[in-house]
């Protein structure tokens, strides 16, 4: 029965990344490689935290509380940080690429947009911390059993699923932002990116207490999603326009063959 | 296990860094609660029958319950809400009629955990039959018709035959401690329901794995034992089994099998095993212990007097194993008298001697059991008078009387009965009951030091209490033994007085016995490499499977080398190749971990030459692969992959259906919403500044 839960669960926390994978992603090649790509930097900032997490916890005080809850917040904030600094390695890489794929090119223009890019591989990114985030719980979410007998609050797995799926949506708004950023030089923006992921990670510190940890980054996700929106080339007539349904004598004016 | 670390380290921290909160425990520890005294009642199959219980593959779960009283039973057969139930049972409700309703509980029943008490009920318990071995021992329709099935004697009254049903649902047993404490108080907090109203989830509920693999019977499962598909053949099943112990006053030639000429034997025999409704606790104090302890006592009160005036007979004292499953221990070496592979045969066996159960003497009274349909027979009940006339006369003087129950009164459950299925031999049974067994919890768990009434002062240290002598009943049986055989094997009435059991082995083996194995005593007297299998606890008498010796039967025989075998000056190494100058064939060496000197933590060993062997105890119908046999005992066991439990926390079917729904609606929706933004990414994305790129 608790197989609905396992269901359930992964819906929540991966339905939204299915859902643009494969309206978006998986008709063309060229951004199912760069996904993959995306996934494997994040991955490879993940093997340099852990190993740093490994050493320092076998150089740590195990006894001390205070020192072990200290360690907890310096392997966040150093793995965010590393996170964030891959993100900058990928977009370089990119840009070193996408040229390269230019010249092998026969059209003119570029066959992958910066813009583009910075969509697919922050749901790269997303992709791949949501997995590692959330893959441990979903196992043990088949049961029999549910969180609880210690006390703790049976939302567990509800809640997880919820904190993944947020963490994946902001990944790819984080990448839109952050590559649009580089791009333009406004270092404050990409420090906006890092601050607000250093934000959404110590908010998992305010847990069990999930709705303090939830409603603060639905609130960082709806905003930076805004934020990418618009960084993408979205606006509130494009909005309107869209959501009015005016848009088909839009589409003839602006009709081009590509 | 570097890179596993590592592996998990990588888990934990990503545990950690995307649910910080959760503190440093992995997922699993929030949710479950793993069981650490996890002994269940495991599956055995016979000819026909299959006993004991299992659980399904993934393990049985089910919402606690503790059973409070039998009228208490409705809440779980009928009227509770949240079937199957896991049912908690104090020890006083362990009873056929509550365990026969379970188990007819229509899948209400998710399986049962018998919380064991710390002290004995008074009023007795056996899950045992009424009429132990009733089809394997000498009594049968051919033997003599009045006397089978028990009708002339219950030996076992109290005996409610729960270790012979079949359960559909796993059983365990828990003892009263801590975890039995988070078990009650996770009931309390979750499934009490408050007057009358129903418990609200989430509610507790427990899992019990034992899935058994063999199924239907022996025949079957020894038939899938058989088929090979893969070179690692897959067992099912394992005959129940061990090996019999046994020594001589004088040594046989164990090379040599079959007829001995000139020899004639006085086996004093014993049994090694017992059993209880679960697999890993067997006691047995009354029902083998005070027996075979007795027996060893007496051997060791022989050895001065066999030694030095060596009587004309020869003293075969033999430990049966697997006596309980009837008896697989003495039909095989009965088995192997006839086949010429013992050391002697059926014609060199001038008489038997057993010892039963003698642990609890009302009015320091001893019963002489003895065959009536035999002793029809002239000559063998002239022998049988002897013998009597032996043991009476041995216990002039001590604090002992022996009487003989009425004549036409047949055997208890004895192992002397599968001699006399062979032939008419004289013998006697010694047992502390006349006729229905004086152990009130004859083969359970609860047959064990307090039953024997082996207690000791508080404040002692292990090491006083092994020393402490509780009681001297048992000494005395063994005294009266040892000069009863030592008559019966013509030795010379001037040793006679010199004959006696020592107090202060006897009490020793009790403790050793009864209350811990693991103790400088047994440690001085076993081989180095036996010494793990020492434990702080009192070994378990279940026989086992074939395949291992287990714990008792070694112990025995090194007891029983030390006992009456004698130390000599010979290399570690010779003594390893059982190697002497002469005679090599006829006695067996053991090299023992002996004493370290005071001021010294080297034990200095040393080599015991002794008669002390082992024979094989399993049953002839696994070699002769007659598994329906009617004659021998065909009982195996199932396997298992594992024996264990737990318990959590469960959702309420809504909650399951609401995380369900949620998850359908977010992969719905967002489906839905990426297709219309994909479709008119075109007019979404499009600034005057890049029209051309931001098409997505």
């Amino acid at each position: 029965m608790t197989a609905s839960v396992f269901f359930g669960c992964t819906f929540i926390a991966f339905g939204p990344a299915i859902a643009l994978f494969l309206f978006t992603i998986a008709r063309e090649p060229l951004r199912v490689i760069f996904l993959i790509a995306g996934a494997f930097f994040w991955l490879v900032s993940l093997l340099l935290s852990s190993l740093v997490w490994f050493i320092s916890v076998q150089i740590s005080n195990k006894e001390s509380a205070v020192q072990q809850k200290g360690l907890l917040i310096f392997g966040v904030v150093l793995s965010v940080l590393l996170q964030e600094t891959f993100r900058f390695a990928y977009y370089k890489l990119l840009k070193k690429a996408n040229e390269g794929l230019l010249a092998l090119s026969q059209e003119e223009t570029m066959p992958i947009s910066i813009r583009q890019l910075a969509y697919v591989s922050g749901l790269g990114f997303g992709f791949m911390s949501g997995a590692f985030s959330v893959v441990n719980i979903l196992a043990d979410s088949v049961g029999p059993g549910t969180v609880g007998i210690h006390g703790d609050s049976q939302h567990y797995f509800l809640s997880s699923a919820f904190m993944t799926m947020a963490i994946i949506l902001l990944h790819m708004f984080w990448g839109v932002v952050f590559f649009d950023a580089c791009e333009k030089q406004r270092w404050w923006a990409v420090a906006a990116v890092i601050i607000s992921h250093l934000v959404v990670s110590c908010l998992t510190f305010q847990n069990p207490e999930y709705v303090t940890s939830l409603v603060p980054t639905y609130v960082i996700l709806f905003l930076m999603g805004i934020w990418a929106f618009y960084t993408a080339g979205g606006s509130f007539r494009n909005l309107k326009l869209c959501l009015t349904c005016k848009d088909k004598d839009f589409l003839l004016a602006n009709h081009r063959p590509r | 296990t570097r890179i596993f670390q590592s592996v998990n380290c990588v888990k934990l921290l990503y545990a950690f860094l995307s649910f910080a909160g959760v503190s440093c425990n992995s997922v699993e520890k929030k949710i479950y609660v793993h069981l650490n005294y996890t002994v269940s009642c495991v599956r055995l199959l016979n000819a026909t029958h299959q006993i004991g219980c299992q659980s399904s593959l993934s393990g049985n779960v089910g919402v606690l319950h503790v059973l409070e009283s039998e009228e208490n039973l409705d809440w779980v057969l009928h009227s509770g809400p949240n079937p199957p139930y896991m049912v908690i049972l104090e020890s006083p409700l362990f009873t056929r009629s509550v365990m026969m309703k379970l188990k007819n509980g229509s899948g209400r029943v998710a399986g049962v955990a018998v919380v064991a008490p710390n002290t004995n009920p008074a009023e007795g318990f056996s899950p045992h039959t009424t009429c132990p071995n009733e089809n394997t021992g000498v009594y049968s329709e051919t033997y003599e018709p009045t006397m089978a099935n028990c009708n002339m004697t219950v030996w076992n009254p109290l005996g409610n035959g729960l270790s012979y049903e079949e359960f559909d649902f796993p059983i365990f047993s828990l003892k009263d401690d801590n975890d039995t404490q988070v078990i009650r108080q996770c009931y309390l907090d979750h499934n009490r329901a408050g007057n009358g109203s129903t418990p609200q989830y989430p509610l507790c509920a427990m899992q019990l794995y034992s899935h058994m693999s063999a199924v239907t019977d022996t025949a079957t499962c020894m038939r899938r034992n058989a088929i090979n598909f893969s070179l690692n053949p897959e067992m099912v099943c394992d005959p129940l089994g061990d090996q019999n112990v046994w020594a001589s006053t004088r040594p046989l030639n164990n090379t040599a099998k079959g007829h001995k000429m000139w020899e004639s034997v006085v086996i004093a025999a014993a049994r090694l095993d017992s059993r209880s409704f679960f697999f890993d606790i067997a006691p047995g104090a009354q029902s083998g212990v005070s027996g075979f302890v007795t027996l060893l006592a007496a051997a060791h009160a022989l050895r001065n007097a066999t030694q030095e005036a060596q009587p004309n007979r020869t003293i075969l004292y033999t430990f049966f194993q697997g006596e309980t499953f009837d008896y697989i221990g003495s039909s095989r070496m009965v088995y192997d008298m006839e086949n010429k592979q013992f050391v002697v045969d059926l014609d060199n066996v001038h008489s038997v001697l057993e010892i039963g159960q003698v642990g609890l003497r009302a009015d320091s009274k001893l019963w002489l059991h003895t065959d009536p349909v035999s002793r029809r027979n002239e000559s063998v009940n002239k022998e049988v008078e002897d013998l009597i006339g032996n043991l009476r006369s041995a216990a002039t003087g001590l604090n002992v009387t022996v009487d003989v129950p009425g004549f036409s009164q047949p055997l208890p459950p004895s192992s002397f009965q599968r001699f006399l299925r062979a032939r008419p031999i004289p013998g006697v049974v010694l047992e502390d009951h006349q006729s229905a067994y004086t152990n009130k919890f004859y083969e359970s768990m609860y047959d064990n030091a307090e039953n024997l009434n082996v207690s000791y002062p508080p404040n002692l240290t292990p090491e006083e209490q092994l020393e402490y002598i509780t009681d001297t009943a048992v000494t005395e049986v063994a005294t009266m033994v040892a000069r009863a055989l030592y008559r019966q094997a013509g030795g010379e009435e001037s040793q006679l007085s010199s004959i006696k059991a020592d107090p202060q082995i006897v009490t020793k083996m009790l403790y050793s016995f009864l209350v811990r194995s693991n103790n400088s005593w047994f440690q001085q007297l076993v081989p180095s490499d036996f010494t793990s299998y020492l434990a702080n606890r009192p070994p378990n008498f279940y026989v086992g499977v074939v395949q291992q010796s287990s714990e008792p039967t070694l112990l025995v025989q090194y007891l029983l080398a030390n006992l009456t075998g004698s130390t000599i000056n010979i290399t570690q190494d010779n003594c390893k190749n059982q190697r002497e100058d002469e005679s090599d064939k006829m006695y067996n060496y053991m090299w023992v971990q002996g004493a370290a000197p005071p001021n010294s933590t080297e034990r200095e060993g040393y080599c015991v030459r002794s008669t002390a062997r082992l024979s094989k105890a399993l049953s002839p119908a696994f070699d002769l692969e007659q598994y329906t046999s009617k004659n021998f005992s065909t009982w195996t066991e199932s396997r298992w992959k594992f024996i264990k439990g737990r318990i959590f926390l469960v959702a309420s079917h809504e909650l399951e259906m609401l995380t369900l729904g949620v998850g359908v609606g977010v992969l719905l929706s967002s489906l839905l919403v990426t297709y219309i933004i994909s479709s008119k990414a075109d007019i979404l994305f499009s600034s005057g500044r890049e029209p051309t790129n931001a098409t997505y």
